[in-house]
């Protein structure tokens, strides 16, 4: 049906849509959980914000399993050196999972001060680390992880996990936060009214404008600080994927290289900064739809940005260049990728009409009244 | 050489979490279909006690429902995390049904709980059962697509090895599919977790009648759970039957294990119902045996031979020797792609490429192997008889406790006297815990029973696992334990609790224990004697 290379960029462009429709999804309730000890001033006010994703952040959720699962079927040797490779910051992210969960569905079966407070920073937990470590995760693709293959293509990464940890990494993770915390707090903005209303909606203008300031910081450092990654030779498209055969070398400013190459892609990075301007005026002018769609825009251009910046790369390597992973070099075979776009196509458009309909079966504000008339069949 | 201590932690890890979740997987399979049941008949009926039903045990469902989200989160990763040459090896194929598992599966399940739990008030009736429904139908896909991934490990069709890209790829989906392995297990995996489902279900509304308390509550649950856990545990032992043939026909060596047959023996073979096993010198010392038995099971013949151990073996001394070349030519291969003559050589070999990297454990140059390793890696191709033998007969026994248990109860059901059967509700609460026993002690079959492959003479274990320091491992096994100790102390808090307030926790008024209770309920009225 479409020849390899064709496919292999398909996919470069899937994996960046699961990886959006996280972020929007499981985003906008992994925003709510980090907003909640703070929107949330008291019991109901807190059953109020949880209650705005309950019926939802079990679906959302699975965007992030989907991810998961897309990339250990079409880039199954990115998912299995960057799983490995980053090994406890995976943990991390996975053991703060846990805390969602649990803590929606048990937080509110129990009337105990304590009980509830501890499940309220779970849901925090498990709101602030993923987005947190993603956007580290991020920095650290865009500078090279040290790991390299041997010949029967077994990965041996060669880092520390402390070394993940390093400041334009860091920058890369409070830029993801931030993004996702605004995003959050404009759904709150739909689903509330009142107290948690107005301090929701300082928080969207708060974290939108903060997103521009890093994003823009992380820009700057891109383009002056750190060296981006070239194909000298090999890694065909169209070749049988064999990420050994090729080389690579590093160079200064590499990664502005597309931007340079194909000007429209100057859209990618205008769109994460106008979303973040569009949101904090929708939000200072009540429009929490539009806001919505405006931090999802922002988060489009972000994330892209990272893309762009770095195709045909995914994982380079800082140690052994030669190893680094590209969407020509670490994916399936052509028989796989070409059916996992067929179940992606037949089946995504039917998730999205479904979790629509969802959302407008729940739709409206959920009150205060709601939530104590409903004390022990709400969250 | 891999370090052989990381790799036996690495599948401590596996069996901890994997068997960990798998204490939440059955409970949700089967009682979504419970509550479709309970909610269907709600719908037809229009009584409102159905409703109380699927939302009461419904709470239940959910208590369970969320660590089983929790803990399924921990499979996918760690295959990536702690399986990373395994994941890159047969990603191509093993992926590709959990990537739709998740599409198809997980989607539908997670959208539609939240519905089922929240839309009560906005959705038709109509609607709503649809909802429960979907969600049946969701879990029960995903139990679909992740043991169409499960059975290939154990028969590894519809795929072929690449050199180039150094791993399995996928070559025919359907046969992936539509694996017969595949198949078995999936029928005889969900109707485990409906057998799961309806013993819990009879077992905590026996509670109730024994207490007299929410009898006519109790009373229509513990009927519907007695005939649905017939029905499944019916199919589980039938279809676990069928699941029996099909590992006769892909894996002799996990059927011989199980049956610790040492030896061919003549057709139709006899079944060892019980022996005394000594693996040091690859005999049993006594055994109770049923003629003919296993020859029926195995192969639905009379005349066609099952091969024992002996015989496997020697024959996987060959395979290994086979291997070695492929090994051998597959090297040559990476250097230079493009050498036809080995190339052809190579092809001819290349079905027993996964026995030749069974060497790898004993040696990195396997071109260099000696016959004593090569007689170790064949005595390695039979997982140790003496638990495979005693955990699956313990499995069946206790499944035929199930199938016991659940005649009396639908008999008793039918009659309308187990009301007065007050052994029988005792029997039904003491076998609660018994399904989740026999689901674990299957899945410890199934996968000890593989080794020591991974995936089914193609890729051993021992090559299988990340290259990660084993303190890493230590120090994740131990996070693990700490964190799943603390979610099933506190999951077990709630599960009681809710199961000991009954459907008082709905706050209707119309139960046991609350004030202005029984009257919506006129057949209520034994539940105020307490």
């Amino acid at each position: 049906m479409f020849e390899y290379s064709v496919l292999k960029l398909i996919w470069w462009l899937f994996v960046g849509v699961l990886l959006l429709g996280f972020a929007i999804m499981d985003g906008h309730d992994m925003g709510v959980g980090t907003l909640l000890p703070f929107v949330g001033r008291n019991d109901d006010e807190r059953r109020v914000v949880i209650n705005t994703v309950g019926p939802h952040w079990d679906g959302n959720q699975v965007w992030f399993i989907l991810g998961g699962g897309a990339i250990f079927a079409a880039w199954p040797l990115v998912y299995a050196t960057a799983f490995s490779g980053f090994y406890w910051a995976m943990l991390a992210v996975l053991w703060s999972l846990f805390f969602r969960p649990v803590g929606f569905d048990y937080r509110s079966k129990i009337e105990s001060k304590t009980w509830r407070n501890t499940w309220d920073w779970g849901l925090f937990i498990g709101g602030f680390v993923p987005p947190l470590i993603f956007g580290v995760a991020f920095g650290n693709l865009l500078q090279g992880v040290p790991f390299y293959f041997d010949n029967d293509l077994r990965s041996f990464y060669t880092g520390s996990f402390w070394a993940l940890l390093n400041p334009f990494a860091l920058l890369a993770g409070l830029v993801s936060t931030s993004m996702i915390t605004a995003h959050g707090a404009n759904f709150l903005l739909i689903r509330t009214e009142g107290e948690v209303y107005r301090r929701s909606r300082a928080m969207s203008i708060f974290f939108s404008s903060l997103t521009i300031v890093l994003f823009a910081l992380a820009g700057m450092w891109v383009m002056h600080g750190i060296s981006g990654y070239v194909l000298t030779s090999g890694d065909l498209p169209d070749a049988l994927p064999n990420p050994l055969d090729k080389t690579v070398v590093m160079q200064a400013g590499a990664w502005m290289h597309n931007f340079h190459t194909w000007p429209l892609t100057w859209l990618v990075p205008a769109a994460g900064f106008a979303g973040a301007v569009l949101s904090i005026l929708f939000a200072m002018g009540n429009k929490p739809v539009l806001a919505f769609v405006s931090s999802a825009t922002s988060m489009l251009g972000v994330i892209g940005t990272a893309g762009v910046a770095m195709f045909p790369f995914v994982m380079p390597s800082s140690s052994d260049p030669r190893s680094s992973m590209t969407v020509w070099d670490s994916v399936s075979s052509q028989t796989t990728l070409s059916l996992m776009f067929w179940a992606t196509v037949i089946f995504l458009p039917l998730v999205i009409f479904y979790t629509s309909w969802a959302y407008k079966v729940m739709s409206g504000k959920v009150t205060l009244d709601f939530i104590k008339g409903h004390d022990h069949s709400a969250y | 050489m891999i370090s052989t201590e990381l790799v036996d932690i690495s599948r401590l890890q596996f069996a901890m979490v994997a068997l960990f979740h798998f204490l939440f997987v059955p409970l949700t399979l089967g009682m979504t279909f419970l509550l479709v049941i309970m909610e269907s008949t709600y719908v037809v009926t229009g009584k409102q006690v159905y409703k109380d039903m699927t939302q009461f045990w419904g709470k239940l469902f959910g208590i369970n429902f969320a660590l089983g989200v929790t803990t399924g989160i921990t499979m996918e990763f760690q295959f990536g995390t702690n399986w990373a040459y395994y994941s890159h090896y047969v990603g191509d194929v093993f992926g590709a049904p959990l990537a739709i598992e998740g599409l198809m599966a997980f989607f539908l399940e997670s959208t539609f709980i939240g519905l089922f739990f929240f839309g009560w008030e906005k959705l038709s009736k109509i609607k709503h059962l649809m909802v429960t429904m979907l969600v049946a139908l969701g879990s029960n896909l995903s139990a679909l697509w992740i043991l169409v991934a499960n059975g290939w490990m154990n028969n590894p069709v519809g795929s072929d090895f690449s050199f180039v890209t150094m791993r399995m790829e996928m070559t025919d989906f359907w046969d992936v599919i539509f694996n017969p392995q595949a198949q078995a297990k999936f029928v005889h995996t969900v109707s485990a977790g409906y057998v799961t489902a309806s013993a819990f279900v009879l077992g905590i509304s026996s509670w109730y009648l024994l207490k007299r308390r929410d009898v006519e509550f109790a009373k229509r649950s513990f009927r519907i759970a007695a005939a649905f856990g017939f029905a499944s545990a019916m199919s589980v032992i039938v279809l676990g039957d069928e699941s029996g043939y099909t590992v006769g026909a892909n894996q002799e060596t996990k059927m011989a294990a199980i049956e610790a047959m040492w030896h061919t023996e003549p057709a139709p073979a006899s079944f060892n119902l019980i022996a005394g096993i000594d693996e040091a010198k690859q005999k049993n010392d006594w055994a109770i045996e049923i003629p003919y038995v296993m020859g029926l099971i195995g192969t639905r013949s009379t005349t066609k031979v099952i091969p024992g151990i002996d015989e496997i073996k020697s024959r996987n001394y060959q395979r290994i020797l086979s291997g070695e070349i492929a090994v051998r030519d597959l090297a040559i291969l990476r250097a230079n792609p493009h050498d036809t003559s080995v190339l052809t050589e190579f092809n001819q070999h290349k079905a027993d490429l996964g026995f030749g990297l069974l060497l790898k454990k004993y040696t990195d140059d396997v071109s260099k192997a000696t016959p004593d390793m090569v007689q170790k890696a064949t005595d390695d191709t039979i997982p140790h008889v003496f638990p495979l033998f005693w955990t699956f007969r313990f499995m069946v026994g206790v499944g035929f406790g199930l199938l016991m248990l659940f005649v009396l109860a639908l008999y008793a059901s039918v009659r309308d006297n187990f009301m007065q059967k007050k052994w029988l509700l005792k029997w039904a609460v003491l076998f609660i815990p018994m399904p989740w026993l026999a689901v674990e002690l299957g899945w410890f079959v199934a996968e000890y029973g593989r080794q020591p492959w991974t995936i089914y003479g193609v890729l051993p274990t021992y090559l299988s696992a990340s290259t990660l320091t084993t303190t890493s491992v230590y120090g994740s096994i131990l996070g693990f334990f700490l964190l799943y100790s603390g979610l099933f102390v506190v999951e077990m808090y709630l599960m009681v609790k809710f199961a000991r307030q009954g459907p008082s926790s709905l706050h209707t008024g119309r139960y046991h224990g609350e004030s202005g209770s029984g009257g919506a309920l006129p057949a209520h009225a034994p539940a105020h004697r307490a």
